[in-house]
């Protein structure tokens, strides 16, 4: 029997859902800074309005629905997926306001894009942008990489047990340290220095390369925020093309591939256990995954003939590749060269790479690697069972930090999300097909969002229809969460309708 | 008489073929990369605005132009950038230019990058800082959401008292 939800469980949801729209007001005092530095008034203002509108929102929630109560899994997931949708309202506010977007549900998709790591983009006149709000493009990426209600865990919310439902909520299955707050605390430590890392290199990059020493430094900030939180927004709209430089490519591909890695596997490597990154069964698959899928690119490439050399192919192939498979989305080719300059073979290697990510408890969307690799492993224990005589009895273990046995249920969770994303991406391509884009250039678009990636072949665009703008932004929102906090939502508003009081 | 013609031949086969090789009309990257295997090792003329960093490399500059919402790489000669000023951002418009130059759909000489190399360069117009106009609207917009959140505050004590 389903129960109607009672007014308790919308006093916590809105309780707790008006303390992190609060964390996400605090946030937008960091481009007002940077605005009023840069002596851009009106950009300062744009984020002045949001961030009292936030406190507003946030602040008659906390009063309307207050209660000490702690919540339950389903309020807490709720909660979730609300605030994600709440934060994308909120976010797009002084995004619409610098009339950089053409209306506020584009503004709208990209502070979706942004805070989900996607990086598709319908911003206009980009190299004209604002300090204020190009950087602010770049740090709700890095907000969402680590996870909006990771910022309230870490600042608002203290010594909750609600806490952990909300971090499961957010796509995030592994806590590092026992405690969730502290696990918060971790990720943002790992993510700070290597931002303050990561700047410094690109930075220096970026200087090296001719760049204006302010400029080279906020470039690098915000590219570093992008691909260390797999996002793949940049701040001028050439993408990492306007950089024209091999040294800045290099740098940014391993900023994307340590944003790929699993915090956990940080945290080992952090406190001396550095084997584990040969032994783990992510970063194994990751490397065997990224093999494969760049034989496949690279096969296409040769066929196509286009690239004047190897190295070049490498160059070329290769970025795009790794861009795909960590769910950055940062490109050295223009959109339409996919599909002009590519084969179908190529294209279809990046779509495969996007559609499986990196590891889980990172900044990645996508399938992820612990899953392929349970996926595999499960597969391989099968046929190991036919091959066997009937009475063998077969056990099959794998290391994921220790060892761990692997059991059906584990396998058929691996299973279900793999089959959830693999329906996500196709709907999108129907969604596409519908709207009259042929069906690769669908699925590779609709993979890119869902999979939280932001490459594009062009389909995304501001003349793009808004029912498929609609479709973009729920697979972003759907693929980050990972779905089970989406499939409460869905029942709690079933619950509200067809529930027993 | 037959050097005439020889000549008159000469003259006319040139001009076809410089006609064949370049493409004077303003170009845009989206209209290049829908035709791109034409355009590729072709001349064009490109027309548009300097943005972001003039990036000097040794002899050479990297400069990015601008136009109909996209942008694309220029390979020049060091002392051709040296008559860019203004470079656009938020608060300054960049020089607008007229490049002439061949493109490459993957330049063999920058690792498979798009991107035209300048013969010539011409500046159409200079560019300038641009002024920012405070916006009185946003002002009372802020103005008045305070004055809400003050009205909840106030609210919000009296309720507590």
């Amino acid at each position: 029997m389903i129960l109607k939800p009672r007014l308790q469980d919308l006093k916590i949801i809105g309780f707790y859902l008006g303390k992190i729209i609060l964390g996400l007001a605090l946030t937008m005092t960091i481009p007002i800074i940077i605005g009023l530095i840069a002596g851009e008034v009106n950009p300062a203002l744009d984020f002045i309005i949001g961030l009292v509108v936030s406190v507003i929102l946030g602040y008659s929630l906390t009063i309307l629905c207050y209660t000490e109560k702690d919540m339950s899994w389903m309020q807490g997931m709720i909660v979730v997926s609300l605030s994600w949708i709440i934060a994308m309202l909120l976010a797009a506010i002084p995004m619409y306001l610098s009339w950089h977007w053409k209306s506020y549900l584009d503004a709208c998709f990209d502070a979706m894009s942004g805070l989900a790591t996607t990086g598709l983009v319908l911003v206009q006149n980009l190299d004209h942008i604002s300090y204020a709000h190009n950087f602010w493009r770049h740090f709700i990426m890095f907000i969402g990489g680590q996870g909006i209600v990771i910022v309230a865990l870490s600042f608002f919310v203290k010594g909750l047990s609600g806490a952990f439902r909300m971090y499961v909520g957010e796509g995030r299955d592994e806590k590092i340290l026992p405690n969730v707050i502290h696990t918060a605390r971790f990720i943002w430590m790992v993510s700070i220095t290597y931002l303050i890392l990561g700047t410094l290199a690109l930075g220096f990059v970026g200087i090296w390369e001719g760049m204006k020493p302010v400029n080279a430094f906020f470039h690098g900030a915000c590219n570093f925020m992008a691909a260390f939180d797999t996002g793949g927004f940049t701040p001028q709209s050439q993408n990492i093309l306007y950089y024209h430089s091999l040294l800045y490519e290099i740098v940014t591909v391993s900023i994307m591939i340590l944003g790929a890695l699993n915090f956990r596997l940080h945290y080992q490597v952090w406190t001396g256990n550095r084997k584990e990154i040969i032994k783990n069964i992510e970063t194994v698959t990751l490397f065997t995954t990224i093999m494969v899928t760049f034989c496949i690119v690279a096969t296409g490439l040769t066929q196509v003939g286009i690239y004047p050399n190897a190295l070049a192919l490498f160059r070329k192939g290769f970025y795009q590749l790794i861009s795909g498979h960590t769910g950055t989305g940062f490109q050295t080719l223009y959109d339409q060269q996919f599909f002009t300059d590519w084969n179908h073979l190529a294209v279809v290697g990046v779509i495969i790479a996007m559609g499986l990510g990196g590891a889980v408890c990172s900044t990645t969307g996508a399938i992820k690697m612990l899953r392929i690799g349970v996926i595999f492993t499960a597969l391989c224990e099968d046929i190991k069972r036919i091959i066997m005589p009937e009475k063998a009895i077969v056990v099959k273990k794998f290391h994921h930090i220790k060892e761990v046995f692997l059991e059906d249920k584990l396998a058929r969770s691996a299973l279900m999300i793999t089959l959830c994303y693999i329906v996500l991406y196709f709907l999108g391509a129907v969604a596409g097909s519908l709207y009259g884009y042929p069906f690769l250039q669908s699925l590779f678009e609709s993979t890119s969002a869902a999979a939280n990636v932001g490459l594009s072949c062009g389909v995304t665009g501001v003349n793009m229809p808004d029912g498929l703008k609609l479709v973009y932004i729920f697979q972003m929102w759907a693929g980050r969460l990972e779905f089970l906090s989406i499939f409460t939502l869905i029942g709690f508003f079933y619950a509200a309708i067809k529930g027993r009081k | 008489m037959r050097k005439k013609l020889a000549i008159l031949i000469l003259s006319f086969t040139l001009c076809a073929l410089s006609f064949a090789l370049s493409y004077a009309q303003q170009l845009s990257v989206a209209e290049i990369f829908k035709n791109v295997k034409e355009f590729d090792g072709k001349t064009v003329v490109f027309e548009g605005e300097v943005i972001g960093d003039v990036m000097r490399r040794g002899n050479f500059a990297w400069v990015n132009v601008y136009n109909f919402d996209d942008a694309i790489g220029v390979w020049m000669d060091a002392s051709l950038a040296n008559s860019i000023n203004y470079t656009g951002s938020y608060k300054s418009r960049g020089d607008k230019i007229e490049v002439v130059g061949v493109f490459h759909r993957a330049c063999p000489e920058h690792g498979g990058d798009a991107d035209i190399h300048a013969q010539a360069l011409r500046k159409i117009a200079d560019g300038h800082i641009i002024q920012e106009k405070i916006s009185f609207t946003k002002i009372s917009l802020v103005a008045l959401l305070l004055g809400v959140l003050a009205l909840l505050w106030i609210f919000r004590r009296s309720n507590i008292s």
